[in-house]
């Protein structure tokens, strides 16, 4: 490494394979230097506006934030928050069109600015040279900055991984990306004429944290002032601006390396296990401001250009900004199916509106006309030219790659090194059958990266499957385990009490278990009770005469003050004679269902009365519990609402409250009011919709139209 | 006489050196065969909901492999068949049983009407629903592999299977299917 | 505010493949017209009864493949049709171009589905099928002039390609007799043919067919091509890879056994600046649509047809050897392309 340095403090660099030369159109937006861009009405901040994922949110609608206050808190190193870019009143938290090629939305916080840009107390620290670095990497991190130049990887995980190798050993080398090499976009080029002291001094920030043995500040040769201006701030024998022959893509990280030391940086691996850091400018401007000046990222260089806009030129412009807000400020005269491409020509993507914020990797907004930069023509068949893999910036066979990534061999393409593709649209540039060789790369790699998750979920989904089957399987085998002892134990206990003949023991038991299962099984659940209810309606309901419906629910509400009254019996259980009306009620109706004629309905329905005292004594239950008996009441009363509402005639209202009010004073105080127990009335109602969809199922299958279940205006 | 020896000699010894190659390249070059029906159990989805009639990927698997029908995974549909059919060396078997690639899709409660009744976490084959009795349930949707099984056992119908919603994330590049000269939509 | 959507990248170089096959079509002018000066008119009837087919075919065929016409304006029929008129005898019969063109057209490039489907080259395809069926017309070039016992003028030419006769009545055959009265071929046959018959390799090169260094015209031919070709590479129409393997193969065979057996095989330049040489190497091998496409791919898919045209030139049945040589090489294609795989960025193997 150490005679690699010597080689390039001499001066010496190397190349990259491959790489083109497109029109430049730079002369177009940089002859002016930066302007503000003003604050906008409103502003659309994304949660997420990084590699990774949205921090956790710490505003609410309504609240009031002020300039530089943080929107979002982070809770690991991939979470990277965001701040308010101007003061203002949170109006909304939603979906919102994102700055995504997609076009499709995301959460993002919405601010009305107030026009005061009032700031958040800040702390600058001008003495940043007597901090820790573990005090300036927080502070990286808390300001939001995630790279500039187009990729948007926070930046604070990129430099710790360069610290953890500056651990280790000396860090090599330090480079600063100031290649701009994409056409038309000239931020960085004016960031560097216009701020050059800062980005000086943001490098001396990095050096301070990471201590590289070299630094070196890369800047095409088609930037002449940019370099100078940065030569004039540069004072330090270990910092070298290297003057880059121009050509696309050299600002592409893996090539820069590549030309500045020769050297790959191995696929799929950070070049910080090289001992290489890599930061565009705008980064290192941003890591200034934010460490001296405690300024969070709330703004950036965004180039406004193109030949449809009146004024190109680069502007500061507050992240959140709509598009729209700035097309008109910089005077967009849109031509028959204009374009604005959010990036470059090259690697930029089209927006399919104008209400798209600016976010932090947001370098460029191009309105290009058709003359300028033409509309693709029609792709036709490839010829095979290999133009693409001379091309290639990546050294690989483009050609072979679309091949594959078309016909569905993405597991080929994967071999042909798909993956080490960086989508810098050399290939389609180049290509003379104008296909959009990029565009099939892309697709296929978000196809194989859904493959990769399905397959990983159906892995897991396995494995979880397996757990499930060997967990019901130890609880069946204890249930078991604990049945066979409970057994011994009670035959060991009979053994010891003598006298009495087990087997006749154990079948009188039975017989008593049997009797007593039948109540508490059922009766356990008020819900059970409510479903038997349910049930005997649905009956009735399928008798499928209208008219018989009041019948029906008429039969419920006489149903319920039978029940209620069984509670007045003092050793009775109000809730097990509920349950075994409900029983009797559901034979009955069965009955009437086998004799299928809907007049045996009312008759059915009026069988129940005697049934019901007769079930009530059946069931000797131990004491009664009030809360139960309270919700049966609610449940009963909910009936009664429900049929009188079904009944649909406004009279027979009075009458099921009414049926209410002898049913209040009998349950126990703890059912109050009519309203006491909203959740069960609503469970019952919950039920009964059930039923009545299946109920109207069932109809549907037998060819009749679907009658349309009365709970339906309910569930709504 | 003496060359009938030499000849029985010269195909013993040949015999026995066929047989010392044979015998190392069956220990060198031995296959370990992946069992089939482990690639077949690859090839399935693992959603676990049953509708092939087994309970399970891994029950269905060893039924293929065991010679049924290939065409019976409802939520691999189109894809899995060839896949399986692909690996068997067998014919798809034409228009009938499940077709065309399913659409994703998850369970999701509507939890104004769960009532807590647990039915769904007794049905759901990979445990993908948390809840307590009484309580309310809900779907945890990393795990949940879109089986229905939960679907019909719930009374009050509050289960519904739901599409995903599309993502940045999930974004596939589907841009290519726009022609690259739309319509003018320019105001 | 709605915009139009498109993909990246916005901007394109421009190139097209038919400017491509253009560029190509110009740099067959020079060995063209150096053709028509020693040949005599021939060589453009045959040039405009190729183009005329092969563009009819293709437009045939588009039109019952329900395709749209837009690929005939490519020119990459034209050239194809060129490539097969210029390696035509100036007088072989109008059928036989016909039926070539057409064959290359609909079978060698349409069948297999247009423009970049096709594995082998459709020229050369074409220009086999003609070798084998029409062995007589296709073997029999006029002599270089001042050889020749007739010289034939535009109304010889189109009479002789239509009819089989000039108008004064001679027939094809006898306008390639030479001054001598003997049937005249090319340089090539006729060292094939002399050391068959067991002439001196000396002798054989003393005769009227040959120049001190090549085949007496050819070596023009060869050279105005190479002018061609050399404009090609410099304006990376072509991959020089393939021209320079080709040639380093077959130079580097000739002078290899010119090198051990000097009695039996003649100075390398002959080989080189004679037959289809130049042509071969960078306007018939350099198709890209069925050369390899790699680095390294097509050196080596350079250096196999040199070394298969030595071969067949010299251990083989015909005088030159290639389009069968191409042809061979297209076999492989496939293979080379996945057997040279250059290393990607970054990649550890």
């Amino acid at each position: 490494m150490n005679s690699l340095l010597e080689q390039i403090r001499k001066g010496k660099l190397w190349d990259f394979h491959g790489g083109i030369h497109p029109e430049e159109h730079k002369q177009l937006s940089s002859q002016t230097s930066l302007l503000e861009a003003g604050l906008p009405p409103l502003l659309v901040l994304p949660l997420k506006q990084h590699i990774g994922s949205p921090a956790e949110l710490c505003v609410q609608v309504g609240d009031r934030v002020l300039t530089g206050q943080p929107l979002t808190a982070p809770s690991s190193p991939m979470q990277v928050p965001i701040h308010a870019s101007s003061s203002g009143t949170v109006v909304a938290i939603e979906e919102h069109t994102v700055a995504h090629p997609s076009g499709l939305s995301e959460p993002c916080i919405l601010i009305q600015t107030d026009g005061q840009d009032s700031w958040r107390p800040r702390d600058p620290w001008p003495d940043y040279a007597e901090r820790g670095n573990d005090e300036l990497l927080a502070r990286i991190h808390q300001a939001g900055i995630a790279g500039l130049g187009g990729a948007g990887f926070p930046t604070d995980i990129k430099l710790k991984g360069a610290q953890a190798y500056a651990q280790r050993e000396p860090l090599p080398l330090l480079i600063v990306n100031g290649c701009e090499c994409e056409p038309y976009i000239t931020a960085d080029d004016r960031l560097m004429r216009d701020e050059a002291a800062a980005i000086v001094e943001g490098i001396t920030l990095l050096q301070q944290i990471l201590r590289p043995q070299l630094t070196l500040i890369a800047i095409e040769d088609n930037k002449p002032e940019a370099i100078a201006a940065i030569r004039a701030q540069v004072k330090n024998a270990h910092t070298l601006v290297k003057v880059l022959p121009t050509k696309y893509p050299s600002g592409g990280e893996r090539q820069l390396i590549e030309i500045l030391t020769g050297r790959q940086v191995p696929s799929g691996k950070p070049p910080s296990e090289m001992g290489i850091l890599v930061q565009n400018v705008g980064t290192l401007y941003a890591i200034r401001q934010a460490v001296v000046e405690d300024e969070p990222l709330i703004r950036r260089v965004v180039t406004l250009t193109g030949d449809r806009l009146a004024q190109p030129g680069n502007a500061w412009v507050r992240l959140g900004t709509s598009v729209r807000w700035l097309m008109q400020r910089f005077g967009l005269d849109p031509e028959p199916g204009q374009r604005v491409i959010m990036g470059g020509p090259m690697m930029g993507f089209t927006l399919p509106h104008a209400d798209v914020p600016v976010v932090k990797t947001s370098n460029c907004l191009l309105a290009p006309s058709q003359r300028s930069l033409p509309s693709r023509d029609e792709e036709i068949n490839c010829i095979r030219c290999g133009q693409c893999a001379e091309a290639c910036p990546a050294s690989l066979l483009p050609q072979q790659l679309y091949w594959y990534s078309k016909a569905g061999e993405l597991d080929t393409a994967e071999q042909y090194r798909l993956f080490d593709c960086i989508e810098c649209g050399a290939c389609a540039w180049v290509c003379p059958s104008n296909i959009p060789l990029v565009q099939y790369y892309r697709q296929a790699k978000s196809q194989l990266r859904n493959q990769r998750q399905e397959q990983a979920q159906a892995e897991r989904a396995k494995q979880r499957f397996a757990d499930k089957q060997q967990r019901l399987e130890e609880e069946r085998l204890e249930r078991d385990r604990r049945m066979q002892a409970a057994n011994e134990a009670r035959r060991a206990q009979l053994k010891d009490a003598g006298g009495e003949d087990p087997v006749a023991a154990a079948l009188a038991r039975i017989k008593a278990k049997q009797a007593a299962q039948a109540v508490p099984t059922v009766a356990e659940d008020p819900i059970a009770a409510a479903v038997a209810r349910a049930k005997a309606k649905k009956a009735a309901r399928e008798a499928e005469a209208p008219e018989v419906t009041p019948a029906a629910t008429a039969d419920d509400a006489l149903a319920n003050p039978e029940a209620s009254p069984a509670s007045e019996a003092p050793a009775a259980d109000p809730r097990q004679a509920a349950v075994a009306a409900a029983i009797a009620r559901a034979k009955a109706k069965k009955a009437a269902r086998e004799a299928d004629a809907p007049e045996v309905t009312p008759a059915a329905t009026t069988d129940d009365a005697p049934a019901n005292p007769e079930a009530s004594p059946a069931s000797e239950a131990p004491a009664a519990d009030p809360r139960q008996a309270a919700v049966a009441a609610a449940i009963a009363r909910a009936k009664a609402k429900k049929a009188a509402r079904e009944a649909d005639a406004p009279e027979v209202t009075p009458a099921a409250t009414a049926d209410d009010a002898p049913a209040n004073p009998e349950a126990s105080p703890a059912a109050e009011a009519p309203a006491a127990d909203p959740r069960q009335a609503a469970v019952t109602a919950a039920i009964a919709r059930a039923k009545a969809k299946k109920a109207a199922r069932e109809a549907a299958a037998d060819n009749s139209a679907p009658p349309v279940p009365p709970s339906s205006k309910e569930s709504d | 006489m003496s060359h009938f020896l030499v000849v029985i000699l010269l195909f013993a010894l040949l015999a026995l050196v066929f047989g010392l190659i044979l015998g190392y390249a069956a220990i060198r070059f031995k296959v370990e065969a992946d069992p089939i029906v482990d690639q077949i159990d690859a090839l399935l989805p693992q959603t676990q909901c049953g509708q092939c009639g087994y309970p399970g990927c891994r029950p269905y698997a060893e039924a293929v492999a065991n010679g049924d029908a290939i065409n019976k995974c409802v939520p691999g549909g189109e894809p899995t068949i060839n896949k399986i059919a692909d690996l068997l060396g067998v014919e798809p078997p034409q228009g009938e049983g499940p077709v065309a690639a399913p659409v994703k899709k998850v369970a999701f409660i509507h939890e104004d009407r769960c009532i807590g009744c647990t039915k769904c976490i007794q049905a759901c084959p990979v445990d993908a629903i948390v809840g307590a009795a009484k309580l309310m349930h809900t779907i945890l949707r990393q795990e949940c592999t879109g089986c229905d099984l939960c679907v019909d056992p719930c009374p009050t119908n509050c289960i519904e299977m739901i599409e995903l919603p599309q993502t940045p994330d999930t974004w596939q590049w589907e841009l290519a299917r726009i022609p690259v000269k739309v319509v003018d939509k320019h105001e | 505010m709605a915009f139009s959507l498109a993909i990246s990248p916005h901007s394109h170089s421009q190139q097209t493949t038919g400017r491509l096959m253009r560029l190509v079509l110009l740099a067959l002018l020079p060995g063209l017209i150096t053709q028509w000066f020693l040949f005599g008119w021939g060589v453009i009837f045959q040039l405009l009864l190729c183009g005329a087919t092969a563009l009819a075919t293709e437009a045939l065929v588009l039109r019952l493949r329900q395709r749209p016409l837009t690929p005939l304006f490519d020119s990459s029929a034209l050239l194809t049709a060129s490539l097969l008129a210029v390696a035509l005898p100036p007088l072989a019969p109008w059928y036989v171009a016909v039926i070539g063109s057409a064959f290359a057209i609909l079978v060698a490039k349409q069948l297999y589905g247009g423009l970049g489907q096709n594995p082998f080259n459709p020229a050369m395809v074409a220009y086999v099928l003609l070798l084998v069926s029409f062995p007589g017309d296709m073997t029999g070039w006029l002599p270089a002039p001042g050889l020749a016992e007739f010289s034939v003028a535009l109304p010889d030419a189109a009479s002789a390609i239509f009819t089989g006769f000039t108008p004064d009545g001679y027939s094809v055959h006898q306008l390639k007799l030479a001054a001598d009265g003997t049937t005249m071929a090319t340089p090539l046959d006729t060292l094939k043919t002399g050391l068959k018959q067991g002439h001196a390799l000396a002798d054989i090169q003393a005769g009227p067919t040959f120049s001190h260094w090549a085949g007496a015209g050819w070596q023009w031919i060869n050279l105005a091509y190479l002018m061609g070709g050399l404009f090609l590479v410099a304006t990376g129409t072509i991959a020089w890879q393939i021209p320079v393997g080709l040639l380093l193969g077959l130079g580097g065979a000739a002078s290899l056994a010119w090198g051990l057996a000097p009695d039996h095989f003649a100075l390398p330049t002959l080989d080189l600046f004679s037959g289809a040489t130049m042509l071969g190497a960078f306007f018939i091998a350099t198709d890209p649509v069925t050369a390899a496409t790699t680095v390294r791919g097509r050196l080596i898919y350079g250096l196999l047809i040199g070394l298969l045209v030595f071969l067949i030139r010299h251990f083989g049945g015909y005088p030159d050897g290639m389009a069968f040589a191409v042809l061979l090489a297209n076999i492989g294609v496939p293979l080379l392309d996945k057997l040279t795989r250059p290393k990607a960025y970054g990649e550890v193997r």
